[in-house]
């Protein structure tokens, strides 16, 4: 049993069937890639785990518990993560505090009233959140506002934010796209990092495949809203069914 | 020092020697001249200053920090109000209970309207509080006058019970603060200035700095930085396991509490309590203020509430001959030109200067009047500086909260 089961997921959108019978089994600490067309589902299918939309049928249970009914906010508490796919950072704040409220969030859970204590009298939240910064090479941008960062950083950001709280499951929705060559190999060098330091599960939807080729430990194959193949990555690239519906013609 | 950074203790305590010497500072001009009449330094408008600031302070707590635009927030003013006027009429004229009734009262109504108005966000919300405002004070003037006393409104009579008070007297005995009369003070004579200390002003200046230095440390802590990130992303807020929700109901009721403060000390240094209070322009007022001093900004609020208080009760007032005064050093045809443009702008054309000027500050200085005064000093320092800058293309540096 994994750590995540998406079992007979379906969801609509008026006449557009975006999921259809969608199962899936992740297993504890492995990095499993979802790939496939746009318009194949992907997003709507994460938007299900995180909650921020709620499946017509079918169930998701992550941790042996239902996330289904739950707020995202409970969602992420009970340890899953998620990167956008267009970057969702607090744009008004700086860097820093963009990493500073995930470390208060985990240690303080939703709600708790410090305001008798100044933000940086948190000595161990505050190096928490530098050592991630410098993590992800961005201390020097630490005072910087996050809305004057480039693409790619924001997107390095995010990650940091969602790592900072050491989730169970990473969901990260491609998380390399707008980011330059050298930016993508940084961020494939880091997740690896991540995966052989921490018990982590990831979940990566992306359309670089250098990037899933080199991460994956397993890839489903996602077309019209339904999965097409599962299987491990030497295998995948071979399948005739997912040149024909994904890569377009022989490889 | 008071567990304050050095540049917000320098602000505070910029705004502490400001509010110290408001006597000798809004009365430049010696009494005699003509333009005596554009001192600000009485103590009816000095403590309008500090009460207005003290609720400004607060409304930026939540607009500010949470980017919820509360258009009802006059009617926790008038909430505040109503409460002190009974806490003296059943307890004592001492404004102690006063005060403190009114900050609770406040709070709780700001609580239940609070946590209705609170599920919705941007105008929806904001029609929300306005909705509740114009009941209440609807409700004021109709079902509720034995409470409220409606039109006349709720003043000190001779037979109120007083219950923590020696009986007898044949006169209504003045507010105070144990023993210390709020329409009291002294005046100095020096030179040909006459300066007014008033008992009633220093007590509310008091209290709002009290207000101000709890705000600088909401603004720096943890809360404070949830508040704003409640403004800029909620969406990642609920994604990083943090409800939004609880965060800004609390900046609510703060606020509110804040109003409530300032409707206690309206009926403190002037015991009397009406509707008019809560009406919608009132509620509007204070966002004016907070938009005009620069919203999310420390300073800011307390700027724009001089600002508005002075022009509403200075500006408002004067007359041909004030202008002619102001205006004496040009010469003879210039100053008649002069005075007649500037009258378009001051008497009743008042509130027209005062749109003319929100205007102008909402377009070219979103950042409010703040934001004036950090392009004035960012120039003074650029011209000192020799060409230091660096080559790289840096993004502006734009104003970080509490600047
Ligand atoms: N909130 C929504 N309302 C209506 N249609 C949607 C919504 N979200 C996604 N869709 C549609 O569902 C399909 C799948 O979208 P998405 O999951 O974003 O695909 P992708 O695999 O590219 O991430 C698309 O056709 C998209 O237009
Ligand atoms: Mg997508």
């Amino acid at each position: 049993m994994g750590i995540l089961e998406v079992k007979d997921v379906n969801k609509r959108f008026g006449g557009l069937q975006a999921l259809g019978d969608v199962n899936l089994s992740i297993a504890e600490n492995s990095v499993h890639a979802i790939i496939g067309p746009n318009g194949a589902g992907k997003s709507t299918l994460l938007n299900c785990l995180v909650g921020k939309l709620i499946p017509d049928t079918g169930s998701v249970m992550f941790d042996g518990q239902s996330v289904l009914g739950r707020k995202p906010y409970e969602i992420n508490q009970m340890g899953i993560s998620r990167v956008f796919q267009t970057p969702e950072i607090f744009g008004d704040l700086t860097v820093f505090e963009n990493v500073l409220i995930p470390c208060f969030a985990k240690r303080d859970g939703a709600f708790r009233m410090h305001a008798y204590e100044p933000m940086l009298a948190e000595r161990d939240l505050v190096a928490e959140a530098e050592a991630m910064l410098d993590e992800v090479d961005m201390l020097a941008k630490r005072d910087m506002l996050a809305s004057y960062l480039s693409r790619g950083d924001k997107r390095r950001l995010e990650m940091a934010m969602c790592l900072v709280q050491q989730p169970k499951l990473l969901l990260l929705d491609e998380p390399t796209a707008g980011m330059s060559r050298a930016d993508t190999n940084n961020t494939i060098d880091l997740l690896k990092q991540i995966n052989a330091k921490r018990d982590i599960t990831m979940v990566i939807i992306e359309h670089d495949m250098h990037v899933v080729f080199s991460l994956a430990q397993r890839i489903t194959v996602l077309a019209q809203g339904s999965p097409l193949v599962e299987d491990a990555p030497e295998r995948i690239k071979g399948h005739p069914k997912v040149q024909e519906a994904y890569l377009g013609h022989a490889a | 020092m008071l567990g304050l950074n050095r540049k917000d203790l320098i602000l505070f305590l910029i705004v502490v020697g400001l509010v110290v010497f408001a006597p000798f500072i809004l009365n430049p001009f010696p009494e005699d001249s003509g333009l005596a009449r554009f001192n600000a330094g009485y103590p009816d408008l000095m403590q309008r200053f500090v009460i207005f600031g003290i609720f400004a302070i607060g409304f930026n707590i939540l607009f500010g920090l949470t980017g919820y635009l509360s258009f009802g927030h006059a009617a926790f003013l008038g909430i505040g109000s109503y409460a002190g006027v009974w806490m003296m009429k059943l307890l004592t004229v001492n404004i102690v209970p006063a005060i403190i009734a009114s900050i609770v009262v406040a709070g709780v109504f700001s609580l239940v309207i609070g946590f209705i108005c609170l599920r919705r966000s941007g105008i929806y919300f904001s029609i929300l509080t306005l909705a509740f405002a114009q009941m209440a004070f609807a409700l004021a003037y109709s079902v509720l006058t034995p409470i409220t006393a409606g039109e006349s409104g709720l003043q000190l009579s001779l037979n109120d019970p007083r219950i923590l008070e020696a009986g007898g007297g044949s006169s209504i005995p003045a507010a105070n603060f144990f023993g210390l009369t709020m329409r009291d003070g002294f005046e100095w004579a020096l030179g040909g200035w006459v300066f007014t200390f008033n008992f009633g002003y220093y007590f509310c200046a008091l209290l709002m700095l009290v207000a101000f230095y709890v705000s600088i440390r909401i603004f720096r802590s943890p809360f404070g930085m949830m508040l704003r990130a409640v403004k800029s992303n909620q969406q990642r807020m609920n994604y990083t396991g943090l409800n939004p929700k609880p965060y800004t109901l609390a900046a609510f009721v703060i606020s509110g509490m804040y109003a409530g403060l300032a409707g206690g000390l309206m009926v403190a240094v002037d015991p009397l309590a009406g509707a008019d209070r809560m009406f919608w322009t009132a509620s509007g007022e204070v966002v004016l203020m907070t938009i005009l001093g620069g919203a999310g900004t420390l300073i800011g609020p307390v700027l724009g509430a001089g600002m508005i208080k002075y022009f509403e009760n200075i500006f408002s007032r004067l007359n041909e001959r004030d202008l002619n005064a102001l205006y004496d050093f040009l010469p003879d045809g210039l100053q008649g030109v002069a005075v007649s443009v500037s009258q378009m702008f001051v008497g009743d054309g008042w509130l027209l200067t005062l749109g003319l000027m929100f205007m102008l500050v909402v377009i070219f200085l979103p950042g409010g009047l703040v934001e004036g005064g950090q392009r004035v000093s960012r120039l003074f320092r650029r011209r000192k500086k020799t060409k230091t800058d660096d080559p790289e293309h840096h993004p502006q540096p734009s104003p970080h909260v509490g600047e």
